[in-house]
């Protein structure tokens, strides 16, 4: 049983590592215009 | 369009720029006027000329056409300085058509010295701008931007709404952490049910408890902020809502388990409170995104309203200010296409006025120096100045305003269904919880704490998770059905509000009638195509209305516009005038009601253009459908008499008003409400706005100016008026499961409370009855989706 104590602390870690990553990117505004982004990569930046 | 001339003869080809009809050279590219050579130019210049390729211009937006009255705008005073020297400036951008529009702007604004930061926002139609002022200057950016053909106003970020976005947002962060905590949670729950059965060891057990708790205590602190905030709110008022009994639950269930765990217990009920909160969560976020959606064009509106005037000073210098530094008796200038931020009277210039925003009128009105103009007028023709009578909070427009935030407010007191069923459900759940407790301890005979566990396990199995669910779920379910459709929902409690209506008033332009001009009778095909070519040269509403029944008609050569009077252009023969009766020369006796266009040619009898604002298709079958519900059905215009009296025969409506003012569609919906009845108002207009929201609920089109949209509960798109039918069916259909879904809700608890009452209830008995009801009642508000409409 003692692998939980690894297994546990790994699971959640890459869990928190997506949760962090989701917030950082609500935060930083990348959720405002989800119309603009959806076009936006036809194009390239010069 | 791009090709919008693109089958014309070989004497006029498609603007290179703006694809408007411009006449063809043989010595160069063709193009419509000066402003869009010179964008063309730039554009290739720079090395951008994949725009063109790119683009796809949407007829509805205004094409883009530089504006030469627009060019230089001088919005220094709208630039705000940042701390660390740079300024920035907010803009809403007009004539956006598609993503290469965006890419072009913002390609050219960082090609331009100076400029750190360009972006535009394709959702909001917004151009965030942030430069160093010492080597750039805003008026040289602005013109950098209107120079393509694009329209800016400055706007004020603070006075946007932004609290919808910041709530959003908070929900959605939220909502994040509740799923990471519930999916992490659920596995170690299940973890420790498998290992109740067979055999884990209690230490085993208590690690994954502990666990639990240490995922399960933060992510509620921090997920269950709404939901406390706003039970809070209601406790602090004296009321009870339905988030009351969930925060209790949200704090008692973590609570109780975080004391078992402690104890060495074999149960927890972490994972039930997560995912209550989570389920919770989906359900509000969703339902305040279908909103908030309808309602950022009304508050850019709002915030558009009255910014940036162009006044002309003593010296006969130009500027432009913010509405505040405009006082009473000021000069303003509105270009040709603008639309007027003031009240006033014009000292010069004669125009073609469209009054639809005030009126809701459809023909245009012709103006001359000494006639009163009210904000929120569109100037079509020629440009004007002003001497400024009225301003902000003193306009007609600030009027109307007022009159529909006293008629909202009147509304507000409707509550709905479901908190209707809280305000029972609290007090009940919470004595039985109570009864429970007392129970256990004299006739059970138990210790204090065996009771307390009881009664705490009534709270959690009577948290009202179906029952939250049961309302958000069937009105998700609704407005994506009728979203499907065109049809728009805007306020919460719509549906339920349009589920008892027993009477529908409709005003006449744009909402019986499609509100767009069209010609009546055919004249001979000749001179229609020769009129067509001279009205092709306009932009005014008539023209552009005859221009279309022959839209293949040649521009004709040298026309020359009389704004508020006509055109007229020279041909060998002498002259040929299309335009106002008196125009023409025509006695203003022989003049027909109703708006018209003449067409005089030298030597021939002048011809008659009658024009006709036309009925919604469908108009008479949706009249008929509603009247056989047992609807009654009222128009109400503002209009003559005449008009309204055909309108109303045509479309089979036996009770109609004409010639009412705002006020007077006020007095008479309140009239209706006195007699007892719940009045859909369906209307467009900004006269309209205050009846729409006076009455019980309200629809409104998609082309009604956005202030008339805001006031509306339901805004529908299209020609037809088949979707206040359609609307009226899905409302009661939805309140039809909206009560089936509460009834569920409750005989759940009629089974589930006696198990907890009687100590039975584990968490996974917890678990499975709490996502079973819940299952059930969002499959049964799903069924909305399927059952066909009649």
């Amino acid at each position: 049983m003692t692998i939980l104590l690894m297994l546990i602390p790994i699971a959640l870690g890459l869990g928190l590592v997506g949760l962090v990553a989701f917030l950082w990117a609500l935060k930083s505004g990348q959720f405002e215009d989800l119309d603009g982004a959806a076009n936006r990569i036809l194009f390239d930046d010069d | 369009m791009a090709d919008d001339a693109a089958h014309l003869p070989a004497v006029v080809a498609a603007c290179l720029h703006c694809g408007k009809v411009a006449p063809a050279k043989a010595d160069g590219p063709p193009f419509c006027c000066r402003g869009c050579a010179a964008a063309y130019d730039l554009i290739r210049s720079l090395g951008l000329d994949r725009y063109y390729r790119q683009r796809r211009l949407d007829p509805a937006v205004r094409p883009p056409r530089p504006d030469p009255d627009n060019a230089a705008q001088d919005l220094d005073a709208f630039a705000q300085m940042r701390p660390d020297g740079t300024a920035t400036l907010n803009l809403m951008v007009d004539g956006l058509h598609c993503a290469a529009c965006v890419w072009l702007i913002e390609s050219v604004l960082a090609r331009e010295p100076g400029v750190l930061w360009a972006r535009v926002s394709m959702s909001t139609r917004r151009l965030a701008l942030v430069w160093t002022p010492s080597i750039a200057k805003a008026r040289d950016l602005v013109a950098a931007v209107t120079g393509l053909g694009y329209r800016v106003v400055p706007y004020d970020v603070r006075a946007l709404d932004h609290a919808d976005e910041r709530r959003n947002r908070v929900l959605l962060s939220a909502m994040a952490v509740a799923g990471f905590a519930a999916g992490n949670i659920m596995l170690l729950s299940v973890s420790v049910w498998a290992g109740n059965a067979q055999g884990m060891s209690p230490a085993t057990r208590d690690f994954l408890h502990w666990l639990s708790a240490l995922i399960a205590l933060p992510a509620i602190a921090y997920a269950g902020q709404p939901f406390f905030s706003s039970a809070l709110t209601a406790l602090k008022a004296r009321r009870t809502n339905m988030d009351v009994p969930i925060s209790l639950a949200l704090i008692l269930a973590p609570g109780l388990s975080l004391a078992e765990t402690i104890k060495n217990a074999p149960h927890a009920y972490f994972d039930s409170a997560v995912t209550l909160l989570f389920f919770l969560l989906i359900g509000r976020y969703l339902d305040a995104r279908a909103r908030g959606k309808a309602r950022s064009s009304a508050v850019e509106l709002l915030a558009l309203a009255g910014t940036a005037v162009r006044v002309i000073d003593e010296a006969g210098r130009e500027r432009i200010v913010p509405p505040t530094q405009v006082h009473p008796g000021m000069m303003a200038f509105v270009p040709a296409g603008g639309r007027i931020a003031v009240d006033g009277r014009i000292a010069e210039g004669h125009t073609d006025l469209d009054t639809s925003l005030i009126s809701g009128e459809s023909a245009p009105v012709a103006a001359k120096p000494g006639d009163q103009v009210f904000a929120g007028m569109l100037n079509l023709t020629a440009p004007l100045r002003l001497v400024v009578t009225a301003i902000g909070s003193d306009t007609l427009l600030a009027e109307i305003a007022r009159l529909m935030e006293a008629a909202e407010q009147g509304r507000s007191r409707f509550v709905l269904l479901a908190d209707r069923v809280a305000r029972l459900y609290s007090p009940v759940v919470h004595s039985l919880a109570l009864l429970t407790f007392v129970g256990w301890m004299t006739l059970g005979g138990a210790t204090w704490e065996v009771s307390l566990l009881n009664a705490i396990a009534v709270l959690i199995i009577t948290c009202p998770c179906a029952l939250a669910l049961a309302v958000p779920v069937v009105q998700v379910t609704a407005g994506a059905r009728l979203m499907r459709h065109g049809i728009l929902l805007k306020s919460a409690t719509a549906l339920e509000r349009l589920s008892v209506i027993d009477t529908v008033v409709f005003d006449k332009t744009g909402t019986l009638t499609i509100g767009r001009l069209q010609l009546v009778a055919d004249a001979d095909v000749g001179i229609l195509r020769a009129a067509s070519s001279l009205a092709a040269a306009s932009s005014h509403p008539l023209a552009r209305a005859l221009h279309r029944v022959v839209p293949d008609a040649p521009l004709a050569e040298n026309v020359i516009e009389k704004p508020g009077a006509g055109l007229s252009c020279i041909i060998p023969g002498g002259e040929v005038r299309l335009g106002s009766a008196s125009w023409c020369g025509i006695a203003a006796a022989e003049a027909g009601d109703g708006p018209e266009l003449w067409y005089a040619q030298p030597g021939r009898p002048p011809v008659r253009f009658a024009f006709r604002d036309q009925l919604r298709p469908d108009a008479p079958i949706v009249v008929e459908n509603l009247c056989r519900r047992g609807l009654r059905v009222e128009l109400l215009s503002g209009d003559r008499a005449k008009v309204v009296q055909s309108i109303a025969a045509a479309a089979g409506i036996a009770d109609w008003r004409a010639g009412q003012t705002p006020s007077e569609k006020c007095r008479r919906l309140a009239e209706l409400v006195a007699s007892g009845h719940r009045v859909l108002m369906v209307g467009d207009g900004l006269n309209d706005a205050p009846a729409l929201a006076a009455a019980f609920a309200s629809m409104s089109p998609t082309t009604a100016p956005e202030i008339s949209q805001t006031a509306a509960d339901v805004v529908f798109q299209g020609d037809r008026l088949a979707p206040v039918a359609e609307t009226l069916t899905v409302a009661r259909r939805a309140a039809r499961v909206i009560r089936e879904n509460l009834a569920i809700a409750l005989a759940y608890n009629l089974l589930a409370v006696p198990l907890a009452v009687v100590g039975y209830v584990t968490p996974l008995v917890a678990a499975i009855a709490m996502s079973s009801s819940s299952i059930i009642v969002i499959l049964n508000a799903l069924r909305l989706n399927r059952a066909r409409i009649a």
